[in-house]
């Protein structure tokens, strides 16, 4: 018989895993994902990005925290949503800005776009537009990852929308039958598109989603930064050690529409102004650096260093040229 | 210094719409992300976040506008709530790009098959074991998985004594759950592994049709070349022995269809020995298509331990000069019989293997039609959008004035496969179906 899934809630984090460099760390790059993405959302207004653009404003502390707990070599795959977690994987922002609008200086020399970009060097596997079609393919990179024999975890990011997906379930029963060294990261931001998780999943406890197959899953406060790398700390050890998948249900909150032109009537501005004034990752992780004696200055300064990093993203994907006309009839197939 | 709020784009479609309201007034203090306005598109109405925190210092144009083209400023913000002109960021025209051709020319001919020395009788069933064998003794980074292929030896064997060899590290048993295999294989792949992935039918791999072409055969292209994947997609395909009409289907024209697939189509077993060691070292997603009925046939192939044979290139079965009969798979075998019975007749049919439908060997099938001047194509499935609509077009296109008759299909009839033995007999092509064939053109 199959043992029992732990399952249990993760709160707010305690007190001592605060560490001044690390969430200053994180401060930063939930920063800059925030800001890239207002960036990206100005760019599309203004027409230079095209197509769907899918911002992940308001979810900067999950892929941060996860990350915190990533180790070298270790690889991230998601869904469309992706801006934030290639940021955080370490690619760099002009790469991925001059890739939203299309340009030569893309990640994908403008071929993929805001949902298909991909990374070896940082070892992110996309950026995938088909809803599900990511959890399956995060099996294989931990297949790949048990058949070398390497200590490396893959983090398979999907949404709460996604996790009704069949392929997700194949994929459960998969890791757990192989032992296959995979975080399932559930990014529960309550909405698929215009449907609340409510209405659309009749588990209530999406942590438990696994536990059929004992995979063991942690509910996480996704919008302290802390909070998410302490279960990600766990769920890694978990992995690394050889004991199989592990589930992370983290509640977040977009405060976007699902794409550009989603007007987000499904919810009341009310509720995004409470999760906005409220629960803010950004916010939260400021409040706890001032806590810990970081002065007006220090903010500043990544403030300016962030707003920098932007800026000439920003720029240099509006110069960067468009791809040759040639580029069309390239990658179809590897030569030779 | 002030900047201009342009009239933001809301949707792909979106080239104008109405200014609906403005929830911000001359004068009011704004930070990034306030609501600063409405804008009806034709979708839905849409609120405008500020970017950048200021004063609204001039509206420019008033709620209730109506065909607000995108990018027109609508107001200007500024620090201390004075209106400067500052140049807004304008979006730089793209250049009108050229109409792109397609490329039309016929590819070259691959390399000419080079002589391979003795040969021996084997079935085609031994040929694909041996050929798994040799690559995965060859290349540590292949393996085999899919339904029943360890512990059973394969639902038709073909993977037998694989798992007694390669232990079950390589040679993988997986649950019936194909949609959720293959993506694993593929994300294996793109992590440069390389799968040979059996489906125990391809009409199974339906389920996973995703996997296959929008994450194996489309990643490559959409990470502008930094991520291939190296997959070999096997297994039977087209009509057994009354199954009926779920596991009875030629997928051959699905995946021919699609940029960034290779798709073969052996029909000996030399065939399928050396096709499927290309597939398995090609660093691009292959579909093998493979045939029941042929498991068991046998066929001389080459004993030769390097025996490969080249993707891309179809085989001249038999030489004639009365017409040209294009085949794959086990529709090379009918051609073949329909061409013996052609020859008692005084007919010489060339008899063309395609062996490979995607790339589609253009150029042997051009050579052989300009020299017969007559085509006749053989497929076992439906005939619209089918491979013998496309190879009749590429006649049409490179060699339209050598026919000196209207090339004609030879296919399986246009419903789904009946059980009952005289409806399935009526459904699939005979050898007698293309004698009759060729004579209505000969």
């Amino acid at each position: 018989m199959a043992q029992a899934a732990e399952t249990r809630k993760r709160g707010k984090s305690k007190e001592p895993l605060v560490n001044q460099p690390d969430l200053m760390g994180a401060y930063r790059t939930m920063l800059l994902i925030r800001r890239f993405e207002e960036k990206a959302g100005q760019l599309y207004g203004m027409g230079l990005i095209g197509g769907f653009c899918h911002l992940y404003i308001g979810q900067e502390a999950v892929v941060t925290g996860m990350q915190m707990a990533a180790g070298e070599g270790d690889q991230v795959i998601t869904s469309y949503r992706d801006h934030g977690h290639m940021l955080a994987a370490g690619m760099e922002a002009r790469g991925v800005m001059a890739e939203l609008t299309g340009r030569s200086g893309g990640y994908s020399r403008g071929k993929g776009g805001s949902m298909h970009m991909f990374s070896k060097e940082k070892n992110f596997f996309g950026g995938h537009g088909i809803v599900g079609a990511q959890v399956s393919l995060g099996n294989g990179l931990a297949f790949s990852n048990m058949y070398r024999g390497n200590d490396r975890v893959s983090f398979t990011y999907f949404g709460e929308g996604a996790s009704n997906q069949g392929q997700v379930y194949e994929s459960f029963n998969l890791a757990a039958l192989l032992k296959l060294p995979t975080v399932f990261v559930i990014e529960n931001n309550r909405y698929g598109m215009g449907t609340s998780v409510e209405r659309s999943s009749a588990s209530h406890d999406l942590s438990k989603n696994g536990a059929p197959w004992g995979i063991p899953g942690l509910q996480v406060d996704g919008m302290d930064v802390l909070a998410v790398r302490e279960a990600a700390e766990t769920a890694v050890a978990h992995c690394r050690a050889g004991k199989g998948p592990y589930l992370l249900e983290v509640q977040t909150y977009r405060y976007r529409g699902h794409s550009m032109s989603d007007p987000a009537r499904y919810r009341t501005r009310e509720e995004v102004q409470a999760m906005r004034s409220q629960h803010d990752c950004i916010e939260g992780a400021r409040h706890k650096l001032e806590a810990l004696g970081v002065d007006e200055t220090a903010f500043k300064a990544i403030d300016d260093e962030v707003k920098g990093i932007v800026q000439d993203a920003a720029d240099f994907a509006q110069t960067s040229p468009e791809p040759d006309p040639a580029e069309l009839w390239t990658d179809i197939l590897v030569e030779g | 210094m002030a900047t201009q709020i342009l009239m933001p784009a809301l949707s792909p479609t979106m080239t104008e719409g109405k200014l609906a309201k403005w929830l911000k007034a001359v004068g009011d203090d704004v930070k990034a992300g306030d609501v600063i306005a409405e804008i009806e598109t034709d979708k839905a109405t849409m609120e405008v976040e500020a970017v950048e925190e200021g004063k609204l210092a001039q509206i420019l144009i008033a709620e209730g506008t109506e065909g607000v083209a995108v990018n027109t400023p609508i107001a200007v913000l500024s620090a201390d709530g004075l209106v400067e002109v500052a140049a807004p960021a304008r979006v730089a025209p793209a250049p009108v790009a050229a109409a792109p051709v397609a490329a039309v020319a016929i590819p070259a001919v691959a390399a000419e098959d080079k002589d391979w020395g003795p040969s021996k009788p084997i079935t085609v069933r031994e040929a694909l074991r041996d050929a798994m064998a040799l690559e995965m003794r060859r290349d540590g980074d292949v393996f085999l998985l899919g339904e029943e292929v360890a512990q059973y030896q394969g639902a038709y064997k073909i993977s037998q004594g694989l798992l007694d060899e390669f232990g079950a590290k390589r040679v993988i048993d997986t649950p019936i759950t194909e949609h959720g295999f293959t993506g694993m294989a593929v994300g294996a792949a793109l992590n440069g592994l390389k799968p040979i992935v059996e489906f125990m039918t391809f009409n199974f791999a339906m389920q996973a049709m995703d996997q296959i072409i929008n994450s194996a055969a489309k990643t490559l292209y959409m990470s502008g070349g930094q991520m291939g994947c190296p997959i070999v997609f096997r297994g039977p395909n087209g009509a057994a022995s009354r199954v009926g009409a779920q596991h009875s289907q030629c997928y051959a024209s699905w995946y021919a269809h699609v940029p960034g697939l290779k798709v073969v189509a052996p029909w000996s077993s030399a065939d399928a020995k050396g096709l499927l060691r290309a597939s398995i070292r090609d660093p691009n997603p292959v579909i093998f298509l493979e045939n029941e009925i042929l498991y068991g046939q046998t066929f001389d192939c080459p004993e030769d331990d390097d025996f490969i044979l080249p993707i891309g290139k179809a085989k001249v079965e038999r030489t004639g000069s009365h017409l040209t009969i294009v085949a794959f798979s086990i529709m090379v075998g009918v051609a073949m019989e329909a061409a013996k019975a052609l020859a008692e007749q005084g007919i010489e049919a060339e008899v063309i293997n395609l062996r490979s439908l995607r790339p589609l060997d253009t150029a042997t099938i051009v050579e052989s039609v300009k020299k017969t001047n007559r085509l006749v194509t053989v497929e076992e499935g439906w005939p619209f959008a089918g491979i013998g609509a496309e190879i009749t077009m590429q006649i049409v296109e490179h060699a339209f004035d050598w026919l000196d008759a209207p090339p004609v299909r030879v296919h399986g009839m246009d419903v789904p496969l009946p059980y009952a033995a005289n409806l399935e007999k009526l459904a699939l092509p005979q050898p007698a179906w293309v004698v009759d064939a060729v004579k209505k053109i000969v």
